[in-house]
């Protein structure tokens, strides 16, 4: 199980002087349950990954209320997954705790939330604020509720979000008997810090973020810990384990979306300073999409981007040398269909993988996706060889209420 | 002499003597024109507005699914209305949310909320002709409507459901719109749509939306509480119905902007 470490005082404080008179609150209930059965194609790598299938089940209910006329509003969001085989994936999370409170031209947003940033598909550079809940899955877009003060101001010229964000969520990793993962396994009781304040370090952020035309631009600094850990190998009672340590970073980002007729055009590009390394990197494409294809009501997205990383081969990044081809078809129909299929080749080390997902709605309150990811790599330099024999299908089952 | 002495009335006197001449030479695409901007006008000042859409889906086999949403909209002087929509069912899009901006020239300005991964996302509008939630209604068919956006022409007079209708087609100017033409049905007295045909692209027949059970709101601003789409080409239909119409709460600008967005729910 995770950690948690939640900082009440962070928005208890505000929130009492604010709470409700019972009569004026609005409460509701709403949220999902989830059942999904992996289906390994090939025998594992590793030792304790000795099975092809693994099922899985989570819950997230989220709670909400408001009160003062809708003013104030206090979202709870919990989570938990129970998985069959890997006791790091089996965990819990507040994916959110929050209170908001809306002014005139601004918001103050105070607790554990989320925040997105970014515009491309297949890599989410710029998207720095949570930790990546790694133990969902390898795609990097499941993330655990960050700690924050965030204030929102609304200008003329823009959007200005201030972000102090007291205290640090570590990543999560496979364990021992997790699949998707690398050949030695990461022992997240070991962190170690570059900060003497260790996880308690407070990090803060800024981000402007603004319309011109078909212009949608943002650009942040952020300052404090690095979300994405070096791993050590450090030698724990004679047996080699990797061990994240975290480093102080500052970060420059930008993120730019042209929307032209049919042609959405994304750039994303970060500057990454830390003790160990000081790079640029970029993710970069173009989304065309043809409406009513063949006078049906379907719609077909094709998707490129390129990622590109200027430490090259050095980096401990997946993708420094990427090229990425995608097709998203929708149907629009009453029970929205639609598949998402995307391939990636690095041209480093001349390696592919596939993703393919496809979802429908079943009934007023179901909804079913089929996934599959398949990797293809023989060079042990290249990060994803050690998920080479990973390759899944996965079902899904979804029940909202 | 008398006569003269306020200007007023002789302006008003010429226009008297001149006005027949000016109706005998409307043609009837000037007919078509005037009776689309008197029905705006007829209209326009109703600043802002709140409502709750249910919207019912029918296949042919007449199994049903529903959709619920509610809405808040800005009326904008000489440009588009600007409006935000959130989706309450069905429960797994639950949050997501719709901003746009209309122009009444070139596309409009859109952007989607999409909760489980707090993200907001530029889409590109021009999609006007794909359905709306997978239900009968396009996209261009829930936008507010705008002078430019048809040239018009004047049909006929004939009895409706709301008394005496004009009959006018109107003819998509977006080479984007999935109809070659409407055909409006709009009562004289109050200029509210009763009927409108549509046809595709290939001009034949394609759906018949019909309005029932209008409210006055505000002393002069009708609005319907159903709304029902038939697709003569599917068999499929969609009844979309509307309720706690509210005008005039003191929405302004500052309620639609993506900060809105993200908290729409």
């Amino acid at each position: 199980m995770s950690t948690l470490t939640l900082k009440p005082w962070v928005f208890l404080a505000g929130l009492f002087t604010a709470l409700p008179a019972q009569a004026d609150t609005y409460y509701e209930m709403s949220g999902k349950v989830t059942a999904d059965l992996r289906y390994f194609t090939q025998d594992a790598q590793f030792e304790g990954q000795d099975y092809d299938t693994n099922l899985s089940f989570t819950v997230e209910p989220e709670f909400f209320w408001e009160w003062n006329d809708g003013t104030d509003s206090l979202t709870f969001t919990p989570f938990l997954r129970v998985d069959e085989r890997d006791s790091e994936r089996t965990h819990a999370d507040i994916r959110e705790l929050s209170w908001v409170h809306i002014g005139d031209d601004w918001e103050l947003r105070t607790g554990l939330r989320k925040v997105f940033w970014g515009v491309t598909e297949f890599q989410h550079l710029v998207d720095v604020i949570n930790q990546t809940d790694a133990v969902e899955d390898f795609d990097g877009e499941d993330k655990l509720g960050q700690q924050m003060i965030n204030l929102s101001l609304v200008r003329d010229w823009g959007i200005i979000d201030l972000f102090l964000l007291p205290g640090f969520r570590e990543r999560t990793f496979p364990g021992e008997e997790g699949r998707l993962r690398a050949g030695v396994v990461v022992d997240t009781n070991r962190a170690e810090f570059e900060s003497g304040a260790g996880e308690n370090h407070i990090d803060t952020a800024v981000r402007w973020s603004h319309t011109l035309g078909d212009f949608d631009l943002g650009a942040y600094w952020f300052h404090g810990t690095n979300r994405d850990p070096k791993l050590l190998a450090r030698d724990i009672n004679g047996q080699t384990v990797l061990v994240p340590f975290y480093e102080q970073m500052d970060q420059l980002g930008f993120d730019l979306q042209a929307t032209i007729d049919s042609w959405l055009w994304k750039f994303e590009t970060i500057h990454r300073d830390t003790r160990s390394e000081n790079f640029w990197a970029a993710q970069a494409g173009l989304e065309y999409t043809f409406y009513g294809i063949r006078d049906s009501a379907a719609d077909m997205g094709v998707l490129f981007e390129y990622g590109w990383d200027q430490r090259g081969q050095e980096a401990d990044a997946a993708i420094q040398n990427d090229i990425f081809l995608g097709t998203r078809v929708t149907l629009n129909d009453a029970e929205s269909t639609e598949l998402l299929a995307g391939i990636s080749h690095d041209l480093d080390y001349d390696s592919q993988s596939v993703i393919i997902e496809a979802s429908r709605r079943f009934g007023d309150n179901f909804k079913l996706s089929i996934d599959g990811r398949f990797f293809s790599t023989d060079n042990p330099a290249d990060l994803s060889y050690s998920i080479r024999k990973d390759d899944h299908l996965q079902l899904t089952l979804e029940r909202y209420f | 002499m008398t006569l003269l002495n306020n200007p007023f009335k002789a302006l008003l006197i010429v226009g008297l003597v001149t006005a027949p001449t000016i109706t005998l030479a409307e043609t009837p695409e000037e007919k078509g024109l005037r009776i689309a901007e008197e029905a705006k006008a007829s209209d326009l000042g109703w600043q802002d507005m709140q409502a709750e859409m249910n919207m019912i889906l029918r296949n042919k086999q007449g199994q049903e699914s529903v959709r619920e949403i509610r809405m808040k909209s800005l009326e904008v002087e000489s440009d588009g209305d600007k409006s935000l929509s959130v989706f309450d069912k069905p429960r797994d899009v639950k949050g997501t949310a719709f901003l746009s901006f209309s122009h009444p020239v070139g596309a409009d300005d859109q952007w989607l909320y999409l909760p489980a991964l707090k993200r907001v996302k530029r889409i590109a509008s021009r999609n006007k002709s794909g359905p709306f939630m997978g239900s009968e209604f396009a996209y261009e068919d829930l936008s507010s409507f705008e002078i430019e956006k048809y040239t018009y022409k004047f049909i006929r007079d004939e009895a409706c459901d709301g008394g005496e209708c004009y009959v006018v087609e109107q003819y998509p100017v977006d080479k984007n719109s999935g109809y070659t033409r409407r055909v409006v049905w709009l009562d004289q007295e109050e200029y509210r749509p009763w009927k409108i045909a549509f046809y595709d692209r290939k001009n034949s027949p394609l759906k018949t939306l019909t309005y029932h059970d209008y409210n006055e709101y505000e002393g002069k601003h009708w609005r319907p509480n159903l709304m029902k789409m038939v697709n003569h080409q599917t068999g499929k239909s969609t009844d979309l119905t509307y309720g706690s119409y509210q005008f005039k709460t003191g929405l302004s600008d500052k309620d639609f902007n993506k900060n809105t967005l993200k908290r729409a729910r």
